[in-house]
């Protein structure tokens, strides 16, 4: 069994169902982008409190949603290929980062675009930006590790490992930033609260996440294909896929 | 030395270091009682390969086994019976040279400090056993590791130019240990670049680029 | 086994503390630097007690931590420098029990003497008498937490060029739950309100880190020794 398994994840068969799955992973993101956004920007009803500047929550919840998953993709990728020595986890893992890191960037900018029209500053210390922010340090420092090696295998497990470890932080992090913002609530409720969500505002919202995984996937095997072509540069399998 | 007398053997051992294919489908055993001389050019990967059968790099396909077992399983029980020496003698330069040794062989076993300081005498630096290693010289400090080697008892014996920085007399002094080493059941294999004089057969493994 | 784990770890903690001992001037450093940077804040805001007091809490908080991280870089570099760290890995040990004595002497030369100099600190800050227990006793516990944060930091970075200030980027974002729970407590202790709540967090916070940090670190050391 344990075979198959290894068949499957050999570096030249994810490089093939990477190619197969891309386009169909582009098509269903963007239908479900598409509709999300239309019936989210256009057709769903106005919040009572915030008016339309909540509707940023349709691109600003799937990204910081999106940027816990692909941290989890990638400190999951990591622990696979440490613990197994299936070395396209490596690939997955050094894919996975850069993607992660944009869409918390994202989650950071849309946030803050946010936080203007609800605070009148571009900026709190908001429990959820805050975790983001540090989200986006982990991201860092794990690129960061995995390019100061010389040796490239060396930092793909190094970068794993610290993947690892961060994930372990990632609610410890999470489930202390809240509990430091509860401690300090001022007057006013400085929270990107999500307003009350009947169902004409709920279904575009989950369009537009299950639309960021799809695209994250996409995105994800593309990257994983160059990732695997550059680790593998030297075996026959690429020679012959360049060739052709 | 115990007379477990157990094999060393290296399968099929492959590590590539970046892009490059350093040992390729390496294989060889070398009995209790062997010594193992391996030679070849700069570059060749020869403390690759040492520190393959340390234990330290893990190589990519392939295995090392003692006693038929797998270094990977028995990795503290293998160890602990290693002694390994890089071409730097690796010593703290703050610790005196007896310090170095009672820290060093002490986590292999327990030794009293008469003992360490009878090993330095031996190797000839028992002058400079309460001096720090940074004012050695490095003969001296070659010395030092020797008795480090020396004290902790090894069955295997992994040494990487061992001969470095050694004057006449130490260089005979590290023929004489080797062939004591290999005399009383002991295996070493040796790293060095040019030819060992031992009264002893030698069995030699070439690394080419 | 002829050396069992603990005999090991106490050779190697004697061995640790000799060392540091033979340079007294490294082993002051980070006391120094601690000073310094509680200075540097009054200097830049105000000499006012009472808004120092405000900030006592974080400032004092934020200073340990930095002078801490400073110390950390040399847990395992000295050793890779000069060879001795093979030797260490090689010993039969487990890596493990080497980390753990390592981790543990480290933190009795930098964290806890920053523990013993904080009431000095504390006052300079305006930092009340009643408030010194929980603080030093917070700051004991956070101290050690990054200790082992920082190993698992050291093992990653050591050999690396520029590993120092990739140490820092790494450790920091990894350390900011425990300035939370720390700098939390001593503001409570100060206000006279129970700072039980911020100390189990950071209690368990330590202990959870003190039983996973050695094995990273040791994974880490052996990613680093190939």
């Amino acid at each position: 069994m344990w075979t198959w398994f290894y068949r499957l994840a050999s570096p030249p068969h994810v490089y093939r169902t990477a190619a197969a799955l891309t386009p169909w992973f582009y098509a269903v993101a963007a239908v479900l982008i598409g509709y999300g956004l239309v019936d989210g920007l256009v057709f769903a009803p106005r919040d009572y409190q915030q008016g339309d500047a909540f509707r940023i929550i349709y691109v600003h919840a799937p990204s910081a949603w999106l940027s816990l998953f692909a941290y989890t993709t990638m400190a999951v990728a990591g622990a696979i290929a440490l613990i197994w020595r299936i070395k396209v986890g490596y690939a997955v893992a050094a894919a996975a980062a850069p993607i992660g890191a944009s869409f918390t960037l994202s989650a950071l900018v849309t946030g803050s675009l946010w936080g203007r029209p609800m605070w009148g500053t571009y900026w709190a210390w908001d429990p959820r930006l805050t975790s983001e922010l540090i989200l986006l340090f982990l991201y860092f420092g794990v690129i960061s590790l995995r390019q100061a090696f010389e040796d490239p295998a060396r930092g793909d497990r190094a970068a794993a490992l610290l993947g690892v470890v961060g994930v372990v932080n990632v609610p410890i992090v999470h489930f202390s930033v809240t509990w430091w913002n509860s401690l300090h609530q001022g007057g006013t409720v400085m929270r990107l609260g999500k307003p009350e969500m009947p169902g004409s505002m709920l279904w575009p919202l989950l369009a537009m996440l299950a639309g960021f995984m799809f695209f994250f996937g996409a995105v994800l095997c593309m990257r994983v294909r160059g990732e695997v072509l550059n680790r593998e540069r030297q075996s026959t399998w690429v020679r012959e896929a360049v060739k052709s | 030395m115990n007379a477990d007398a157990a094999a060393l053997t290296v399968d099929q051992v492959h590590v590539w270091r970046g892009d490059r294919h350093v040992l390729r489908a390496l294989s060889f055993g070398v009995d209790a009682g062997q010594l193992l001389h391996i030679w070849g050019p700069n570059g060749t990967g020869k403390t690759t390969l040492l520190r393959v059968v340390c234990g330290l790099l893990r190589p990519e396909q392939g295995q090392v086994a003692w006693g038929g077992r797998p270094i990977e399983r028995i990795r503290s029980e293998y160890q602990a019976a290693m002694a390994y020496a890089s071409h730097e003698a690796a010593l703290k330069g703050d610790l005196t040279a007896l310090e170095n040794l009672r820290y060093a062989v002490g986590l292999k076993r327990r030794v009293r400090d008469d003992e360490l300081r009878a090993t330095l005498e031996r190797t000839g630096i028992g002058a400079g056993a309460d001096l720090p290693a940074r004012v050695l010289s490095a003969g001296q400090r070659r010395r030092v590791a020797m008795a480090r080697v020396l004290a902790m008892r090894a069955a295997v014996w992994l040494l990487d130019e061992p001969f470095t920085n050694l004057d006449v007399g130490g260089s005979a002094l590290m023929s004489r240990m080797l062939e004591e080493h290999v005399d009383q059941g002991g295996l070493a294999l040796v790293v060095a670049h040019h030819e060992l004089e031992l009264n002893r057969p030698i069995r030699r493994l070439e690394l080419s680029a | 086994m002829n050396v069992g784990a603990f005999r090991a770890m106490r050779l190697i903690l004697h061995r640790e503390l000799s060392l540091s001992f033979r340079r007294p001037d490294q082993l002051l450093q980070p006391l120094v630097f601690f000073l310094i940077v509680t200075t540097l804040f009054p200097l830049a805001l105000s000499p006012e007690m009472s808004l120092l007091r405000d900030m006592a809490p974080g400032v004092l908080w934020v200073a340990a931590l930095l002078s801490s991280l400073l110390s950390i870089d040399a847990l395992f570099k000295g050793d890779a420098d000069d060879g001795t760290l093979e030797q260490l890995a090689l010993s039969g040990q487990s890596l493990s029990v080497i980390v753990i004595a390592k981790t543990i002497a480290h933190w009795l030369v930098s964290g806890a003497a920053l523990v013993v100099m904080s009431p000095l600190v504390a006052t300079a800050l305006g930092i009340p008498v009643d408030a010194f227990a929980t603080m030093m006793f917070s700051l004991a516990l956070g101290t050690l937490t990054l200790s082992w944060l920082g190993a698992i930091g050291a093992g990653l970075t050591v050999g690396l060029r520029r590993g120092s200030v990739l140490l820092s980027l790494i450790v920091l974002p990894l350390a900011m739950p425990l300035l939370i729970f720390g700098a939390s407590a001593t503001d409570r202790a100060i206000g006279g309100e129970s700072p039980a709540g911020a100390l189990y967090f950071l209690a368990s916070l330590c202990v959870f880190t003190s039983s996973l940090a050695p094995l990273a670190a040791s994974a880490a050391l052996r990613i680093t020794l190939e």
